[in-house]
Order: structure tokens, then C-alpha cells, then sequence
């Protein structure tokens, strides 16, 4: 077991060395002009430069700002209405048709309108955020409040629970689990749509600088700062997933998975 | 009667909240003084004019093509390479950390880079849909080719069926829940990079023409622009699901069986 870990380890490893490798052949040998695809230590040494740069830590700030205004309201709207729609049948009924509409539109449709209402401030960011990385919270918290188990809600009616009761130590803890999966997947796509946001509309942010390094030819920077928003998202998708275990650390689930 | 009953019902329940929600939007904007969100009346009244004129041939179906095409390329690609990578405990290992980072990275990032390589025609744009749309597809192609069933596998060896029988039989058969999850993924990611790809630098399409009536304050023609997205990305989910539905109908019927009967 402890062998297998090691070879998967090393093999990761070995899999990463390979692909920058493979970067930095690529370009020297002219297969693709280095216009097009700087070879891995031009990459590396604008990185460097970048990370030497106060404006580059502040981009990296508003960006993780944005992002994580805009997820906290998310969540905090996902998880409130998702219980509320959840745990009244009539009400679930009664929006299933709306939410099954309204979760495909893409949140892009509302980019000529944010510019419009708020310019390049904050707030169009967080519109676009908080309405993609909503739906994915409310959706998962939605079926997991449908998932509770019909004896232990029996039960608790049987004890006499309150309706905040029942919703504290049957529904809740049977929706956390689901509710993480949706924080994770939210946390993901808010980065992206953060993003996205100060690429296409100028928000301050990673995305503004990726734009303004394309528009001004400066190739390798731009290259450094894809790469920063990709360790960016591997970061977050990596402390979501820290979270869910810390989390769920008494759930079924995560037990077995630690005891294999 | 009942059953006359029961369906009205349903469809009061289906169709209730959309209409009032709707029925609302018409009547409180219905004399909005305010540029920025003009009535719905206006909005539904441009729409017609400027959707269905030569804007349908021009912006509209271009786009949709491109989202086809990006999308189809990228489940090709996809499932392609997932197979190939899931079939190796070595591969899957070494492709890991390289694969985790790529599919990290925001889709909407590379559009600048494609810029750089491809320009701003339909090639710029294909690519970016594929670029986005691969990575939920090539991995729960993995996950799904390391999950098929041991029993099967066995089954398959002792019979002899090995190459493309097997491929298709076991291993496709095997993976096409998790490949059809990745799709649906990619589909909704593929709208939105359509849309990104064209509002960040193009002549044509649905994003483009959108940003230019933003640009232009031609404020209910984007109002129409908007809801023809939202049309659009609900009606491709239920094109979808019809899709899933027919590819996946023995995998449903197989569950409930499994479930037993209720």
C-alpha cells in the first residue's frame, strides 16, 4: 500500500517534469514560434518578474476578493433558500419548474447588463459570480434535503421536535454533505466567472492583466499569468476538498475513505 | 374527472411560478421610466425584429455551429484520450498532477492565447470551445473506464472478446453514465465559452452582436439578446436530457431494477 503511494507519487511527479519539458522542446526547436509558446524558463522568469510586482499582488487581490464576497453570498443564499424550499413540499413543487429554467441560462447573458448597471466595479463582478456559483450550491442542498431518511423524520416527529428542531438534527445533517459537494463546485466556478469578469468587462483583477498583457504583446507575461490562475484554481479546488474532509470527518463516506 | 384534476394540478405547479414571475416583470415594468430596464412589452417587441430577420443566419446559427462543432471535437478528443489514460494504472498515475492543473485553469483565460495563435476567426473560436469543454469529458471518461465491473472484465476475457468488440461492448458500455455526466458538464460550459469567445474579439455572433447593442445603448435589443441566450441554454439542456434519455435508458432501467420494485 505504502509502495503503491510512493510509485503514484513519483510517477505524478515524473508526469509534471515531462510536461514542462515537452514545453520548453517545443518552442526551441521551432516546432511552434516562440511568439506563440515561450519556452517553460521564459515563462518562469516573467513569473518571477510578476511576482517582484506590488500591481501584480493587488490584481491577485481583488480577483480573491471578488471571488470570495461573491461565494460567501452564494452560499449562504444557496443553503438558506435550499433548506426553505427543501423542507416545504408545496414550495418545492411549486419552484422545481422555475429552477429547472432558470439554472441553464448562462451567467455570461448577464455581462452587457452588469456593465450597464455598475460598470467595472466590484459589483458586476459579484453579479456574475454569485449568480453562476448559486444554482450549484441551491441544487445540491435541494436533493439533499430530499434525501432525508423518512424513519429518523418520523422519529423526531414522534419526539416532538419543532420544526427548528427537525431541521437542526435531521434535515441539516443529512444535507451537509451535499451541501459541501455544492460548495465545492461553486468555489470552482466562481473563480472561473471572477475571472471571466475582469477579462471581459475590465474589473481590476488576474483577468484585466491577462488582458492588458495580450493587448500589449507582452507574451510571456501573459503565459505566467494563465499559469497563476490555473494554480489559482488548483488551490481552491485542493483546500475545497481539505474542507470536505475536515467537514464531513464524522460522514460515512469520508470514514471509509480514510480507513482504505 | 380525478385524473382531470390531478393533471391540472401539475400543471399549475409546472407552469405557476414562471407565468406569475413573469406576469410581475410585465406589470412593474410595465412604466419603467428607467433607461437601463425598459418595459417588457418593448423588450418582447423588438425580439422578432431582431432575432428572426438576417441576424438568424448571420449571428445565430454560426454560433450554434461553432458550439457543435467546438463540442463534438471535444467528446471525441475526450473519450478518446480517457480511454486511453484510463486503461493504465502507470498513465493515469503519471497524467494526473499535469491533467488536475490543466483542467484548472478558467476556460475563458485561453481565449487571449488562442487570440494569439489562431486570430479572431471561427478557428479562435472552435478551439476555445474545445478547450473548455474536454476536461469534464476526459475525466469522468477516466473515472468511468477505472470503475467498470471486474466481473464483466473476467467475463469478457474468458470469452475472447478483445479489441474493438471490447471496446465498444465493455469498456464504452462501461464508462457511458460517467461520459454522459462529463458531456452535460461541457455543454453548459460550451454556451458560455460560445458567448465569452465572441464578446472578447470577433465580427459576428450571438456574443458579439449582444456586446454591440450594449455599446450602442440600443438597451431593449440587448434586454432580447439576453432572453434569447437564456432560451437558448434552456432549450439545448432539454435537447440534452431527451439525448441522455435514449443513450442511457438501459443504465436507468438497470438501477431500478437493481433498486427492486417500490
Amino acid at each position: 500500500m505504502r509502495a503503491g503511494r510512493w510509485q503514484r507519487w513519483w510517477l505524478g511527479v515524473a508526469g509534471l517534469g515531462g510536461f514542462l519539458v515537452l514545453l520548453e522542446v517545443v518552442p526551441r526547436s521551432g516546432l511552434v514560434p516562440e511568439r506563440y509558446l515561450p519556452p517553460t524558463s521564459r515563462i518562469a522568469g516573467a513569473l518571477a518578474d510578476e511576482l517582484g510586482q506590488a500591481s501584480f499582488w493587488r490584481a491577485l487581490g481583488d480577483t480573491l476578493e471578488g471571488w470570495a464576497i461573491g461565494l460567501a453570498v452564494a452560499v449562504a443564499a444557496g443553503v438558506g433558500l435550499g433548506l426553505l424550499i427543501g423542507s416545504v413540499p408545496a414550495l418545492r413543487a411549486a419552484t422545481a419548474s422555475t429552477i429547472e429554467f432558470l439554472r441553464p441560462i448562462p451567467s455570461v447573458a448577464l455581462i452587457p447588463l452588469a456593465v450597464l448597471l455598475f460598470g467595472t466595479d466590484l459589483r458586476s463582478k459579484l453579479l456574475l459570480v454569485v449568480y453562476a456559483s448559486f444554482w450549484q450550491v441551491l441544487v445540491q442542498v435541494l436533493s439533499g434535503a430530499q434525501d432525508v431518511d423518512p424513519v429518523a423524520m418520523d422519529t423526531a416527529h414522534s419526539y416532538r421536535l419543532g420544526r427548528w428542531a427537525r431541521v437542526r438534527h435531521v434535515v441539516w445533517p443529512t444535507t451537509l454533505p451535499y451541501a459541501v459537494t455544492g460548495f465545492r463546485l461553486a468555489a470552482a466556478v466562481a473563480l472561473v466567472l471572477a475571472i471571466t469578469a475582469e477579462l471581459i468587462i475590465g474589473s481590476p483583477g488576474l483577468g484585466k492583466e491577462i488582458a492588458v498583457a495580450q493587448t500589449s504583446g507582452a507574451v510571456p507575461a501573459m503565459y505566467a499569468l494563465v499559469v497563476v490562475a490555473g494554480l489559482l484554481g488548483v488551490g481552491v479546488n485542493l483546500a475545497a476538498r481539505a474542507l470536505e474532509r475536515r467537514v464531513l470527518a464524522w460522514h460515512p463516506s469520508t470514514r471509509r475513505e480514510a480507513a482504505a | 374527472m380525478n385524473q382531470a384534476a390531478t393533471a391540472a394540478r401539475r400543471a399549475l405547479l409546472v407552469g405557476g411560478l414562471p407565468l406569475a414571475l413573469l406576469a410581475l416583470w410585465w406589470v412593474a415594468s410595465a412604466d419603467s421610466q428607467s433607461f437601463y430596464l425598459p418595459p417588457l412589452r418593448e423588450i418582447l417587441g423588438v425580439f422578432a425584429g431582431v432575432w428572426l430577420g438576417p441576424r438568424l443566419v448571420d449571428d445565430v446559427l454560426p454560433s450554434l455551429a461553432r458550439l457543435l462543432a467546438g463540442f463534438a471535437l471535444a467528446a471525441v478528443l475526450g473519450v478518446a484520450l480517457g480511454v486511453v489514460v484510463g486503461s493504465s494504472r502507470r498513465l493515469r498515475a503519471a497524467c494526473e498532477p499535469v491533467l488536475e492543473f490543466l483542467r484548472a485553469i478558467p476556460p475563458p483565460v485561453l481565449v487571449p492565447i488562442f487570440i494569439l495563435v489562431a486570430g479572431i476567426g471561427t478557428t479562435m473560436k472552435v478551439l476555445v470551445i474545445v478547450s473548455g469543454c474536454i476536461w469534464p469529458i476526459l475525466l469522468n471518461t477516466v473515472e468511468g473506464v477505472r470503475a467498470r465491473d471486474e466481473v464483466l472484465e473476467d467475463t469478457c476475457r474468458v470469452y475472447g472478446i478483445a479489441g474493438g468488440a471490447r471496446l465498444r461492448h465493455l469498456v464504452l458500455r462501461a464508462a457511458s453514465p460517467q461520459i454522459v455526466t462529463g458531456m452535460r458538464q461541457a455543454l453548459s460550459i460550451g454556451i458560455i465559452l460560445m458567448v465569452i469567445s465572441e464578446m472578447f474579439a470577433a465580427s459576428s455572433g450571438l456574443g458579439f452582436t449582444i456586446i454591440q447593442f450594449q455599446r450602442g445603448f440600443a438597451i431593449p435589443e440587448m434586454w432580447s439578446g439576453i432572453l434569447l441566450l437564456g432560451l437558448l441554454g434552456v432549450a439545448l439542456s432539454l435537447l440534452f436530457r431527451v439525448f441522455e434519455h435514449q443513450v442511457l435508458s438501459w443504465y436507468h432501467g438497470l438501477r431500478r431494477a437493481q433498486r427492486g420494485p417500490l
